[in-house]
């Protein structure tokens, strides 16, 4: 075939197998960046008229405008371009680029609140329809929820669950559509379906059944979305242009058709790195044009948006979409995955400057080339938009074709998913086992009666003892809720194109999620070790702690309370391990909180550790800040300790830094953020964001937005404009550690 | 039995301190009073907290990953080292086994032949030169400087690499007339590998306030870059190293 003139054989070509192909073809590099090209003219044009576009929505709080009629599918809207002419990559979600769109299956009453937010009105038949003949993901869930888990939901134990939005984390192997075309790929299905033809009809088959119908579809309606653009993707794509806006479409098109809390990219540079070494051996693409074709794809990635409410916002701040990009690592084999075009991702926040999307996500291995990593070093003093996973400790266990979905949770690309699950406020249930189960801030019996704690000291065994029996009831609760949740997001809002672009059978992972882990140990280390009296109301409810004496606090790489850490973790792991999960399901634990260890903090009393009520909670893993007093390799070695195998969906750090605290010129900067960076994923460490800048840009920001557009900051797994933040967040941000030595 | 020493605090990502990432430990204790100390906290030598070279070192060893591909190594800064010799030498006798780099923090305010031993088993040097002019230096600091200058003519006659620290103070230590002297009196020291000209910054006044003391450089401004150049051009014409050579 004409379009995979050149490619080595493999088992790619008769089996739909992504991960072979790239192994058989791809050219690791392992020079420095000085090949890289900077923007063409028409780019620059492009990028500016873009620009103006983004300021003219940051004007209107943040949506620029929103199509109140038209329910979003994969050929719901016309065409829609920036400007003809400049560009080269093509397809926006709707008829005009950040134009928000309706996509009412996940949850009416979301879409309806989000309309009138931004000043708009939702079109009286679309709420009709979704109200009274079609009903939603959200009105599913709510039929089905216990008593027991709503009264966990509204004291906000348990928050955050994707019941009124689409749950996202799910990443179809967009490269399929270019290496194969859609017809191959439907053809597969059809297949798939003939193996469906069970003797008997049961549960599982028949949703399967009707699920790859649906897949089937939606590839149909792919092809129809790129032919209003004037191409056909039913054949594969013949060369690095096409490759790149057939991948575009793929993406396009699960974009149009889901909200997901994240969409993420998936692992793609490597893979477009074959067909651009390919054009360039054939003389047909010069660097500056390949360096062009990542840029405006990459201006693509950058307009991405759903409509939101300001609620959702308090959880995902920032507008956020996580198109997610995973870059580098190693292959099985021990040749690097960096190619070229590694760097021209990356090169784009040069390029174009820096942005929160698409999520730069480098999978960082102690073996990757020196050149690469100086480079990705670079690119974090200069941009703050990179972050760093572990790909030495993630390799061993999902091979070297994962992508990561969100912020931090890794899957094998096409054959595995998750059921995403928000995450349980573990400082709230440790105030629940003091209090007997009953709320601190309004006193409501959340859990079934426990007896509470009576002392007038807190006993550290009986605490852990009451604790232990709370978390045992919320693993249970919790995944109950998400059972339910995922049932019926996958009868009323399923990913149809997404899951068109995975295997038949995939690996389905429950992806729990725990907050306010730092908060948490250092009140169990302060109950062990020094003394803490509890302060109770005239109801004997425990409202406040006394801590008498010093007691060792998590970040300061000290074993006698990160131990804590780290036994909490595998001890509520091995809770929801015991649970049933819908699907089969692999529970699966993050330390992760995005931007809602505010939110949580707000809803949560004084603790134990001396935190006062209404306090943000540390974000992500971290220790909480102003408490790492050693500095920054002893905080980063305390996160390092906890255990991967209990926490597979992730544990984020958020490392924040001055330039100066690197060190004293650029050049022992960068080999210093390397070895850092060797060093704590040698420690095991999963995770880290780095950001470099000053604090007084930040206050500056704050009061001169209009000065930073494209300031953008690192915060728990992702990217976000720091103007874009809530004020609370942007204080938030301000407040945590900032490592500045001394 | 392992020897005790007093210490402040520990940093584990130092990295101004010497070359590559640094464990630095803040050593309680210091001879000299200067007016823009920003660790005014660790002069009482009684102070701090006690700790065995054996705990140190296996904190250390917590890091050594770090600092070795780092280039790194262990600086012990303060207060000041120097009243701490014993304890210091034994640290950095450790150290050294352990294959990284020693480094010692000093205002070089100490008789020579106290700290033989300790130079052995260092690295490198940073000398904190407060002026070059005596009563000035009397001044910020409360002592005199040819104890100072005596142990840095000692580093040059054992051959030991050093780094000079120097503070641009506005109204106290910039005059240029000041500067041009001690670049000329530096000119002469062929073991100085490097001249770090740094802006004087207010951010330990807190500490004077907080242990009871008015802040005595209270109202100073803080130099902005172009003072700071303007010195460094000083001491640049007369061909001093105020980059590092990189050895790769």
């Amino acid at each position: 075939m004409d379009a995979w003139r050149d490619f080595s054989d493999g088992y790619w070509k008769t089996e739909i197998d992504v991960r072979e192909f790239i192994q058989q073809n791809y050219k690791p590099y392992e020079g420095d960046d000085s090949f890289l090209a900077g923007p063409t003219e028409r780019t620059k044009k492009l990028w500016e008229k873009t620009s103006q576009l983004l300021q003219e929505e940051n004007k209107r709080n943040g949506t620029l405008d929103i199509d109140t009629e038209t329910v979003s599918t994969i050929t719901s809207h016309g065409p829609g371009y920036i400007d003809r002419d400049l560009e080269i990559i093509v397809g926006l979600q709707t008829d005009e680029p950040l134009k928000r769109a309706i996509m009412p299956f996940g949850g009416i009453r979301m879409v309806k609140n989000a309309c009138e937010a931004y000043g708009y009105k939702l079109d009286p038949k679309v709420e009709k329809v979704f109200t009274e003949y079609r009903k939603t993901h959200n009105q599913g869930v709510f039929d089905a929820y216990t008593p027991e888990i709503r009264k966990a939901r509204s004291a906000g134990i348990i928050t955050g669950l994707p019941d009124a939005y689409g749950r996202g984390r799910i990443i179809g192997d967009y490269r399929r559509v270019p290496l194969y075309g859609v017809d191959r790929l439907i053809q597969e299905k059809k297949r798939q379906m003939g193996l469906l033809e069970t003797a008997w009809m049961e549960d599982e088959i028949i949703r399967q059944r009707e699920e790859t119908t649906e897949q089937i579809r939606a590839l149909e309606a792919l092809k129809i979305m790129a032919q209003s653009y004037g191409y056909d993707i039913s054949k594969p794509a013949r060369n690095a242009f096409e490759a790149v806006q057939w991948l575009y479409f793929a993406f396009l098109g699960a974009v149009k058709e889901q909200n997901g809390a994240a969409m993420s990219l998936g692992r793609v540079s490597t893979f477009l790195d074959i067909y651009i070494e390919r054009d360039m051996a054939e003389g047909t693409l010069t660097e500056e044009e390949a360096q062009e074709l990542i840029d405006q794809f990459v201006i693509k990635l950058r307009l991405v948006r759903f409509l939101r409410t300001p609620e959702y916002n308090e959880l995902f701040s920032g507008d956020p979409t996580w198109v997610t990009e995973a870059i580098g690592g190693m292959s099985v084999d021990g040749r690097t995955l960096v190619t070229k075009n590694s760097y021209r991702f990356l090169h784009t926040l040069t390029n174009l400057g820096p942005a929160p999307e698409p999520n730069m996500t480098v999978l960082w291995s102690l073996s990757m080339p020196e050149n690469f990593k100086k480079f990705c070093a670079k690119m974090s003093i200069k941009t703050s938009s990179i972050q760093y996973e572990n790909d030495d400790l993630m390799r061993p266990m999902w091979g070297d074709d994962y992508s990561i979905a969100c912020c931090v949770s890794a899957m094998r690309t096409g054959k595995q998913m998750q059921f995403f699950g928000a995450r349980a406020n573990l400082a709230k249930a440790l105030l629940y086992a003091i209090n007997g189960g009953r709320d601190e801030i309004s006193g409501v019996q959340v859990t079934p009666q426990f007896k509470p704690i009576t002392s007038e000291y807190l006993d550290y065994d009986e605490v852990m003892e009451r604790f232990d029996q709370i978390m045992e009831w919320l693993a249970r609760v919790y995944i109950n809720a998400l059972n339910i949740i995922h049932y019926m997001h996958d009868k009323y809002c399923y990913e149809a194109l997404e899951m068109a672009l995975h295997d038949m059978e995939v690996l389905r992972t429950m992806a729990c999620g725990i907050a306010g882990l730092s908060v948490v140990v250092d009140s169990l280390s302060a109950i062990k070790y020094a003394k803490v009296k509890p302060i109770r109301n005239e109801e004997g409810l425990v409202i406040d702690f006394e801590i008498d004496g010093e007691f060792p606090m998590f970040g300061n790489n000290d074993q006698r309370v990160d131990h804590i850490a780290v036994s909490l973790v595998e001890n509520f792991m091995r809770k929801l391990r015991k649970q049933k999960t819908y699907r089969n399901s692999i529970p699966t634990l993050s330390i992760l909180t995005i931007t809602s260890n505010v939110v949580y903090g707000k809803k949560t009393g004084n603790t134990p550790d001396g935190r006062k009520a209404g306090e943000p909670f540390a974000p992500g893993a971290n220790p909480m800040h102003g408490r790492d007093k050693k500095g920054a390799i002893a905080s980063l070695s305390s996160v390092a300790k906890l255990p991967y195998r209990y926490a597979e969906d992730g544990i984020s750090y958020t490392f924040s830094i001055v330039p100066k605290a690197l060190g004293r010129d650029t050049e022992s900067r960068i080999s210093n953020l390397v070895a850092m960076m060797d060093g704590y994923f040698h420690k095991m460490g999963h995770h880290m964001n780095v950001n470099v800048f000053e604090r007084e840009t930040l206050l500056d920001a704050m009061e001169h937005p209009e000065k930073y557009p494209q300031l953008t900051i690192r915060v728990s797994g992702y990217a976000v404009n720091f103007i874009k933040l809530t004020r609370e967040q942007q204080e938030d941000v301000i407040r945590r550690t900032f490592f500045e030595g001394v | 039995m392992s020897i005790k020493g007093r210490i402040h605090s520990i940093e584990t990502m130092g990295t101004v301190d010497g070359p590559g990432i640094r464990y630095v430990v803040f050593m309680q204790g210091c001879p000299l009073r200067c007016i823009f100390c920003h660790n005014r906290d660790a002069w009482d030598p009684k102070a701090g907290r006690e700790v065995t070279v054996d705990e140190l070192v296996e904190d250390i060893s917590k890091y050594r990953y770090f600092l070795e591909r780092s280039g790194g190594g262990v600086t012990a800064t303060g207060g000041d080292p120097v009243l701490q010799a014993e304890f210091t030498k034994e640290l950095f006798a450790r150290v050294r086994e352990m294959g990284l780099n020693t480094t010692m923090d000093t205002s070089g305010f100490v008789d020579v032949d106290k700290v033989g031993d300790l130079l052995e088993v260092t690295d490198l040097v940073l000398l904190s030169i407060k002026h070059v002019v005596e009563e000035k230096h009397r001044l910020i600091t409360g002592v005199g400087t040819r104890k100072i200058l005596t142990f840095l003519d000692h580093l040059r006659e054992i051959g030991k690499p050093v780094w000079i620290r120097y503070v641009i103070i506005p109204g106290y230590t910039d005059d240029p007339k000041d500067l041009e002297r001690l670049a000329i009196m530096l000119q002469d020291y062929p073991n100085i590998e490097l001249v770090e000209i740094l802006p004087y910054h207010d951010m330990g006044a807190y500490k004077w306030e907080e242990l009871g003391y008015e802040y005595p450089l209270k109202g100073v401004p803080v130099p902005g870059s172009e003072e700071v150049d303007k010195a460094k051009e000083v001491f640049a014409k007369r061909g001093l190293p105020l980059k590092l050579k990189t050895t790769e």
